[in-house]
């Protein structure tokens, strides 16, 4: 406990990065992810390559990527955009396919009336679709957010400031208090995180807030997600 | 007014669904299309994209309006009612309004009249359209499609899908709109005795979008044209034929229907 009270500020500073190197790529990746998946959803072509460009990416280890992004992009090995680039990169193959399969999910009589009734393309996505596919797709940023926060802390070993440098330096050190508190900050922040979702989920998604709608409405992709 | 003239439709597949259809649907009467499954009725009600021929609304061709716009001009009610499941019975009504861009307040305000109009109680404005019945739903469905106050209704087996009491119920109400309302409406059914309950105008088809007659429901029930149409009137016709019987020691006479199942009472006196 002494350890931690006397290095407070170092762990609120380790912390304070830990989640800005988290938001952006959680943010980026749901971003991007859901237009990928509703093009994939126009071809079946399409929606082979988005998909399976989605799962390769995903096995490309963490660490490599972080060594390579520097020569694409330029940057320095220490700097934390290739580790922003990299989780925006796992974030994109995770959250795909999920966002495919809950586009796919929205019930056609509803888009169906949606277009007798004059939604135009673009409207009616956002209105009709995008919402009807949204608590699938809160399901699978919710395993995005956590398998973020996860990965952050590889980038300390390539130098980034974040809680992962409690885990590499404790084990350096031998220091299993270190260690601890970096995974219980982890693990604080993963909660709050996934907290934030659900309660933001509810707000945009105020029909979801009844009993059994979501058992009703919508079936999880089992097994599609990460 | 509506007028089709000379259309069909193939769809990509090969299927010739319309054949060189051609009918005037008079402004502010009902005409019903009634024909078995897969005769066009769907197709034509959908006819915003014929292969060839042309429609007109009130005289002008529709192939030169925008689809979106010409949409939101015309109420449709659909059978599986259609409603937005995340959108609450008032937001569902006020939809069409809020995309021809009237203010939520005053759309939500018109939405609630609507409801009076098709005789639901206020009380359920606020609920999602999981939370109303079936019949509930399509009185829903079909303040949605009067809400932009639209000269055209078109309803594609609408109250297909609810039990035949309420079926009756619907019917009835949706005579007492078309006379106060007068909107030029065409409805889709597979049901002869719907068809008859709510037309101005039938419809009868054959496979291919072909007519097999039009008339009034009296003139066809009086004079069918064909084998076809009476087989296909005839069917019900028995079941729709009324008698009388008399019942021993009993000075009441009981109507019955074509199955013997009573109907009613005459005469009785107690
Ligand atoms: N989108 C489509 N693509 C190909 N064939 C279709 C399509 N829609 C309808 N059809 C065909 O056109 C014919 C008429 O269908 P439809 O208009 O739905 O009939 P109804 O509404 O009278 O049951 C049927 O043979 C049907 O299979
Ligand atoms: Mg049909």
């Amino acid at each position: 406990m002494i350890w931690f009270i006397e290095n407070f500020g170092l762990i609120t500073g380790l912390t304070a990065n830990h989640v800005a190197l988290s938001i952006v790529p959680i943010v980026l990746g749901f971003a991007i992810a859901v237009p990928l998946g509703w093009i994939a959803n126009r071809r079946p072509a399409l929606r082979s390559v988005v998909i399976s460009g989605g799962s390769l990416l995903y096995t490309i280890p963490s660490l490599p990527l972080f060594v390579i992004l520097p020569y694409v992009l330029g940057t320095k090995i220490t700097d934390d955009r290739n580790i922003v680039v990299a989780l925006t990169l796992y974030a994109i193959a995770m959250m795909v396919r999920t966002a495919a399969d809950a586009l796919a999910a929205v019930p056609a009589d509803a888009i169906e009336a949606a277009t007798a009734m004059g939604y135009s393309t673009w409207t009616r996505f956002w209105l009709v679709e995008f919402p009807l596919a949204g608590p699938v797709l809160l399901a699978g940023l919710r395993v995005v957010s956590a398998s973020t926060i996860t990965l952050v802390s590889v980038g300390a070993i390539i130098g980034s400031a974040n809680l992962g440098y409690l885990f590499t330096n404790g084990k350096q050190r031998d220091f299993l208090e270190e260690i601890i508190v970096g995974i219980v900050a982890s693990l604080v922040i993963a909660l709050v995180f996934d907290v934030v979702l659900v309660i933001l989920g509810g707000v945009v998604m105020p029909w979801t807030r009844r009993d059994g709608w979501i058992r009703r409405r919508s079936v999880l992709p089992v097994g599609q997600v990460g | 007014m509506i007028e089709f003239q000379n259309i069909s439709k193939r769809f990509p597949g090969g299927t010739l669904a319309v054949d060189d259809f051609s009918l005037v649907l008079p402004s502010h009467k009902a005409t019903v299309f009634v024909g078995s499954s897969g005769s066009g009725k769907t197709t034509l009600l959908r006819m915003i994209d014929p292969t060839a021929g042309r429609v007109l609304i009130d005289g002008e061709d529709i192939s030169g309006l925008n689809p979106v716009l010409l949409r939101r001009r015309i109420g449709y009610v659909l059978q599986a009612t259609g409603l937005l499941p995340h959108r609450r019975v008032v937001d569902n009504i006020a939809t069409v309004p809020r995309l021809n861009g009237v203010p939520k307040r005053v759309a939500r305000r018109d939405a609630l009249t609507l409801l009076d109009t098709v005789g639901l109680d206020r009380s359920l404005a606020e609920r999602y359209p999981d939370q109303l019945s079936g019949g509930q739903q399509q009185r829903v469905g079909v303040a949605r499609a009067l809400a932009s106050d639209p000269d055209i209704l078109l309803m594609d087996e609408p109250f297909g899908a609810v039990d035949p009491i309420v079926r009756a119920e619907l019917q009835v109400e949706l005579n007492r709109l078309q006379r106060e309302l007068g909107k030029t409406t065409m409805f889709v059914t597979h049901d002869i005795d719907e068809a008859f309950a709510i037309a101005d105008q039938v419809v009868i088809f054959r496979t291919g979008g072909v007519i097999a007659q039009v008339g009034t429901p009296a003139e066809i029930l009086a004079n069918p044209a064909d084998d076809f149409v009476a087989t296909f009137i005839g069917a019900d016709r028995g079941k729709r034929t009324l008698h009388l019987q008399h019942r021993e020691g009993d000075s009441a006479t009981l109507i019955v229907d074509g199955d013997g199942r009573p109907a009613g009472i005459l005469g009785a006196d107690r």
